[in-house]
């Protein structure tokens, strides 16, 4: 169904949103940062921005979230599950790369054996409502990596810019819900035509430069290959790129408090972080930025293809966006496709 | 041309074998950026640039590449850092040569983005001019009202302790009072400073860029990755959040350059460089004492004389 939301509308439409559902949107914090946050009143929500800081996986893999409390009495140690049943959520504005990555994250997390109750009952609890792409930036690799800025997979409904108003396509079972929203009238032939306008534009500029088919194969050629001698040089080892990743999804499991009360909790955890893979030993499997960085990429373009048959990046370009030292993964793809990987 | 000159030293280093090799600075993929380029081979030097946006202290890598004796370019600050580290014993005499580029500030980049609606495609410096260029517009800015405000109150652009220089030493004139951020912050209410401070801190991601990107933050297991002791959760209560950032600063007593690479490292944009410049005056004011001038002069928080100050012991 296709529908047309007057933009004078879109505030009363959000504060629809806010009554019967927990509403989360971009939200601005500080001049050109910004992050998805709950939403009390429509007008925090905050697009100009086009990819907050952290992606949307933060909302079902959140960077630190604790699993449940325990608390001794006498002899007996007791457990408290942590989080109390959450109402039903809608996702609001999140760009067709973060609802992909979302994606990406399930399979690992929905897996046959072992199923993620954390993430999985998030999931199911939120309405994802994507928001086409009008102006990629020069960043956004999305349709090298098998989306596109128009990518509806994954959204149960779907908002387009038309300029005045919004283009709103609704998708699954979940999204039925605005059937009979009062500020949704029927979208006209106009819409369309300029829908399919601004999806060609957006096409056009993000183009298929980037050459990642076929990068699971080279890459396992290339396990000792000197290109990790070199590639890894500017990489300070912070965690940036691996927080702000969209697919990252790593954590660590820490017990915060004593022996009488305290809390289990899960953090992201980082690959280029050395304490990733130190051992209680003192070992350490991946000892500096060479395997770390190795390990960045082959999760990401190896491994995780291996297993799920897509690769881990969706190409939303934050971490060539946010790296301090300019690293970009768009140049680490294109030498392991040349024939003699180049280092530098 | 500094560039050339630069490239120059780069290959009669590397030629020579005096150094294993060079990290200066090269082109970026993207406008207003470079990115630290690793130079091994005297044909490959003209990689080495030299612009605005030169903005990473490169003496973050003495600690990274510690078995190879190396070229590092350097701003003023940077030099300061090297010097620092030297004091330190963090590496071995004649392990490091700087090559020393007076330095003309830096631009902030982010700062030159934002003025502008759309995303700039093109991006070149001419003179004292920055011209931009995106979808649909075209524009020149002047390179003094984009600089990052660390370089804005600088008053050592001109490398010292560098063992070979590049061009001209410029003119010590700061555009702004030195400590002009502590000055900006101390106007403020307690009630405001700290409004400031939960605020800055709360957006904190822990990804500790600021401490990876910073050449004096070495420690081989800092105080928020140990266990045993456990100092800090790892987690993100405000509290601890804010224990990590005091840390971090009251660490650099002393002993930093006042280069501003952790803020410019951010992605949060955490303006928390108020914290160290604070501390630089204190030291300053209290030991007549400025981080890596004077390659002599033991860094004052980790020397004792007999004869010290002792009255704030009571």
């Amino acid at each position: 169904m296709k529908f047309r939301l007057d933009k004078k509308d879109f505030r009363s439409f959000l504060q629809g949103l806010i009554e019967p559902y927990e509403l989360f949107a971009p939200v601005r914090l500080a001049e050109g940062v910004s992050a998805y946050q709950k939403i009390d009143h429509p007008e925090e929500v905050d697009l100009r921005q086009a990819n907050p800081q952290k992606p949307a996986k933060d909302l079902f893999f959140p960077q630190s979230e604790v699993m449940f409390r325990y608390e001794k009495t006498g002899k007996q140690t007791s457990t408290i599950p942590a989080e109390e049943a959450k109402p039903e959520r809608v996702l609001f504005g999140a760009r067709p790369c973060d609802v992909e990555a979302i994606s990406i994250i399930e399979k690992v997390f929905a897996g046959k054996e072992n199923t993620d109750v954390y993430f999985l009952e998030k999931r199911r609890k939120t309405m994802i409502i994507g928001l086409g792409c009008n102006h990629p930036l020069s960043t956004c690799f999305c349709s090298s990596a098998g989306g596109d800025p128009f990518l509806r997979a994954g959204s149960d409904v779907f908002f387009i810019d038309l300029g005045e108003a919004y283009f709103v396509e609704s998708l699954t079972e979940k999204g039925k819900v605005f059937q009979n929203n009062p500020f949704l009238r029927e979208a006209g032939q106009k819409d369309l035509i300029l829908v399919k306008e601004l999806e060609e534009r957006a096409f056009e500029k993000v183009g298929f430069s980037i050459p990642i088919d076929g990068i699971e194969k080279r890459l396992d050629l290339m396990t000792e290959s000197a290109f990790w001698d070199r590639v890894h040089e500017p990489c300070i080892g912070c965690r940036i790129c691996t927080y702000l990743c969209p697919t990252c999804h790593c954590f660590d499991i820490v017990d915060e408090g004593d022996s009488q009360k305290g809390q289990r909790v899960r953090n992201w955890d980082s690959c280029l972080s050395p304490l990733y893979s130190l051992e209680t030993s003192g070992h350490n499997p991946r000892p500096t930025a060479r395997e770390r960085t190795r390990q960045r990429l082959m999760h990401k373009f190896n491994y995780y293809p291996k297993t799920f048959g897509q690769v881990a990046c969706v190409g939303c370009g934050r971490c060539i966006l946010y790296c301090p030292v300019h690293f970009d993964i768009r140049k680490a793809i294109l030498w392991t496709s040349s024939k003699r990987p180049k280092v530098f | 041309m500094i560039e050339q000159k630069i490239r120059d030293i780069a290959k009669d280093l590397l030629a020579k074998k005096t150094v294993d090799l060079v990290i200066g600075f090269g082109e970026g993929t993207l406008p207003l950026r470079v990115t630290p380029r690793f130079i091994r081979n005297p044909e490959k030097v003209d990689r080495l640039v030299w612009n605005s946006f030169c903005e990473n202290n490169l003496a973050t890598y003495v600690h990274k590449l510690n078995r190879f004796k190396m070229a590092l370019v350097v701003k003023g600050c940077d030099a300061r850092s090297v010097t620092a580290l030297s004091l330190e014993k963090r590496f071995q005499p004649g392990q490091i040569i700087m090559i020393g580029v007076p330095c003309q500030r830096m631009v902030d980049r982010r700062k030159v983005s934002r003025s502008v609606t759309g995303e700039i495609l093109q991006a070149r410096e001419e003179g004292d001019l920055i011209q931009v260029r995106g979808d649909g517009f075209e524009v020149s800015l002047k390179r003094e009202d984009f600089l990052y405000s660390s370089c804005q109150a600088c008053t050592r652009r001109n490398p010292t302790q560098a063992d070979v220089m590049v061009g001209d030493p410029v003119e010590e004139s700061p555009l702004k009072e030195a400590y002009h951020e502590v000055k900006d912050f101390e106007k403020m209410s307690p009630e405001e400073r700290w409004k400031f401070f939960e605020r800055e801190t709360s957006r904190c991601i822990r990804c500790y860029a600021c401490r990876e990107v910073c050449p004096m933050c070495y420690c081989s297991e800092c105080f928020v990755d140990s266990s045993n002791p456990k100092w800090i959760e790892k987690s993100f209560s405000p509290s601890d959040l804010q224990f990590y950032h005091i840390v971090r600063a009251y660490h650099q007593t002393g002993r930093c350059s006042g280069c501003g690479a952790c803020e410019r490292a951010c992605p949060m944009e955490i303006r928390l460089g108020y914290l160290t410049q604070k501390l630089n005056q204190e030291v300053k004011d209290l030991y007549n004492f400025e981080t890596g001038i004077d390659a002599e002069a033991p860094p004052p928080l980790s020397t004792f004389q007999i004869d010290d100050q002792q009255d704030f012991i009571k």
